[in-house]
């Protein structure tokens, strides 16, 4: 691994990768952004109706407000995670088209920024697809405000995205996936205030999950559906960045020492 | 070519390739040969620079790997071992997004996408599915793709494993058109008619070893008797011991069978017709002989 740590070189040849996922998808276009709506769609919509009139308006705003926010880093994260891991998945160890590309002038360093920004764009839509509701149903302060939150989405996709890779790059089948899911990903959706406020947590969880990075993704998230400035913007920002881009250099090596070892 | 000196490389505790020469000049096909696990994969991997070699050198259309492995992996086509066409595209689709991976443009590779289905025969299925090609059909797709960019060399990996004979033909057919055309071909491949065919040189290797290096005819030629009389059925061994050692050149006991080699097959034949219950097969030696004389009859894995 340490032999095999080392900086990315990051050139534009990623885009025919990126470029290669976007045309498969374009087939299948319309189901797929169906199927990536539908999950949080019910969520948010049985919860927050059928929960919400039981619950007291959070910090001045309604549990269905409330939830959507959360839903939009929740979903978004969910996105990325998936396209890195099964789908990601498929390309380098059951298709091998990873294997093809790099037979051209290609390195690892490409392929992966290439998934990775494809993870991000497609987190993105699945993002802004949340947004699309949460303007349908008026659950805004400030429209203008909840623009800002299209760029925190592609954030989001990003880390997610580039934390995932590391468990691409170690996974033995699709099964290991399942550890990821059950023991992070479900612990930070408990932990993070999608569903409800982390101030409910006892003191230690709440300084666990101050470092976690869907709590900066919400940190974000949530004061933009309000129409409030977000506190600490530069904080919660770099948090995301480092997560994405430390998964991303990990998983570099990672995936260097499984292929080209 | 190609040029490559004292190459090595080790996983875990083997030797996988140990202290290869090579040298490969333009416009000629040169065969690696060697049984199961003798490194000709990972050869090729190393010359393309997609694993580090522990020590050696090598130079690839006169570009250093791996140091500028980008670079030289421009001018290579590769045909890898096991085929990974990409099954979420169409036939012509897999070739253009191929031609993405090299830089080129949409217009440059749609220019040369009619041009490369009609070497691959596979003009009337350009919309065809992956799934739905049959082994051969992908096999000449994959070689197809190898050229969208029109390199001046090519790698083939065991190109016509797991083909029929039609299919074979056919790989065959188009790869001499490349030679015709100046193209330099490195290829590996466990049938030895195929080498025989195509190969102008050729290298077998054995434990990441080069055993013997030659021209197909010269190395049958410099190893091994001009024919071989295959010997089984009811008394061998009685026979063997009696006449073997007079009869022929160099004789080999394998299983039931015995392989005499000798210069002057009709004295052998003639000693045969007089014990009816042995059966025999008469046929000049060929490069199958040399390798499995250089390489032993054991299983490699
Ligand atoms: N990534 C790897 N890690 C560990 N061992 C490997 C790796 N790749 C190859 N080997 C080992 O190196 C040896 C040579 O393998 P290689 O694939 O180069 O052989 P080959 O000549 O291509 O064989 P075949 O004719 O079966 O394709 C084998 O023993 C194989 O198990
Ligand atoms: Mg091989």
């Amino acid at each position: 691994m340490i032999k095999h740590l080392r900086l990315p070189r990051l050139s534009w040849r990623f885009i025919p990768v990126w470029q290669r996922n976007y045309l498969v998808w374009k087939k299948l276009a319309i189901p797929s952004i169906l199927g990536n709506l539908a999950d949080p769609m019910l969520y948010m919509l049985g919860l927050g109706f059928g929960l919400g009139s039981l619950l007291p308006d959070i910090d001045g705003m309604s549990y269905l407000s409330f939830l959507a926010a959360g839903t939009v880093a929740y979903s978004t994260m969910n996105a990325a995670t998936f396209e890195v891991l099964y789908s990601s998945f498929s390309r380098m160890h059951v298709q091998r088209t990873w294997d093809a590309i790099l037979n051209a002038p290609m390195t690892l360093d490409d392929i992966m920024l290439g998934e990775l920004t494809w993870a991000t764009s497609k987190s993105l839509l699945s993002g802004v697809a949340i947004l699309a509701v949460i303007w349908g149903l008026g659950l805004f302060g400030n429209f203008w405000m909840t623009l800002w939150i299209i760029p925190v989405v592609a954030l989001v996709g990003f880390c997610f995205g580039g934390m995932g890779l590391v468990m691409n790059a170690v996974s033995p089948s699709y099964d290991f996936f399942l550890y990821y899911f059950t023991l992070v990903i479900t612990p930070m959706v408990l932990l993070c205030g999608v569903f409800f406020p982390v101030t409910q947590l006892p003191p230690l969880l709440q300084s666990v999950s101050a470092w976690l990075p869907l709590t900066h993704a919400i940190d974000l998230a949530r004061p933009l559906v309000i129409g409030r400035v977000p506190d600490s913007v530069a904080l919660h920002v770099t948090a995301l960045l480092i997560y994405g881009s430390l998964g991303y250099v990990i998983a570099l090596a990672l995936t260097r020492k499984r292929l080209l070892k | 070519m190609l040029k490559v000196r004292g190459l090595t490389k080790t996983y875990g505790d083997t030797e996988v390739v140990r202290g290869l020469d090579l040298d490969v000049r333009r416009g000629e096909c040169f065969g690696l040969l060697g049984p199961n696990g003798a490194g000709k994969t990972t050869t090729l991997r190393l010359l393309l620079g997609l694993t580090d070699p522990d020590s050696g050198s090598i130079e690839l259309a006169g570009i250093k790997v791996p140091q500028m492995a980008r670079e030289a992996r421009m001018k290579v086509g590769v045909v890898p071992q096991l085929d990974n066409l990409d099954p979420d595209f169409s036939v012509r689709e897999n070739l253009l997004a191929y031609g993405r991976y090299f830089g080129m443009s949409k217009a440059a590779v749609t220019a040369r996408v009619p041009m490369l289905l009609e070497f691959a025969g596979l003009a009337n299925k350009a919309d065809a599915q992956i799934a739905q090609l049959s082994g051969g059909m992908k096999r000449r797709l994959t070689l197809a793709r190898a050229l969208v960019h029109d390199p001046d060399i090519l790698f083939l990996d065991e190109p016509t494993t797991g083909l029929d004979p039609q299919a074979r033909h056919l790989i065959w057919q188009g790869l001499r058109r490349l030679l015709a055309e100046g193209k330099t071909i490195v290829l590996t491949t466990h049938f030895m008619d195929e080498a025989e065919r195509l190969a102008d040189r050729l290298a077998i290797l054995d434990h990441g070893r080069r055993v013997v290096e030659g021209a197909p005819r010269a190395l049958i030629e410099a190893h091994i008797e001009p024919a071989v009389v295959e010997v089984f059925g009811e008394g061998l061994a009685d026979w063997t011991r009696a006449h073997a050692a007079t009869l022929c050149l160099r004789h080999e006991s394998v299983g039931e069978t015995l392989f005499c080699y000798t210069a002057t097959p009709d004295s052998v034949i003639d000693a045969l017709k007089e014990v009816p219950a042995l059966r025999y097969v008469h046929r000049p030696s060929n490069l199958e002989d040399v390798f499995l004389k250089l390489t032993g009859r054991d299983l490699r894995d």
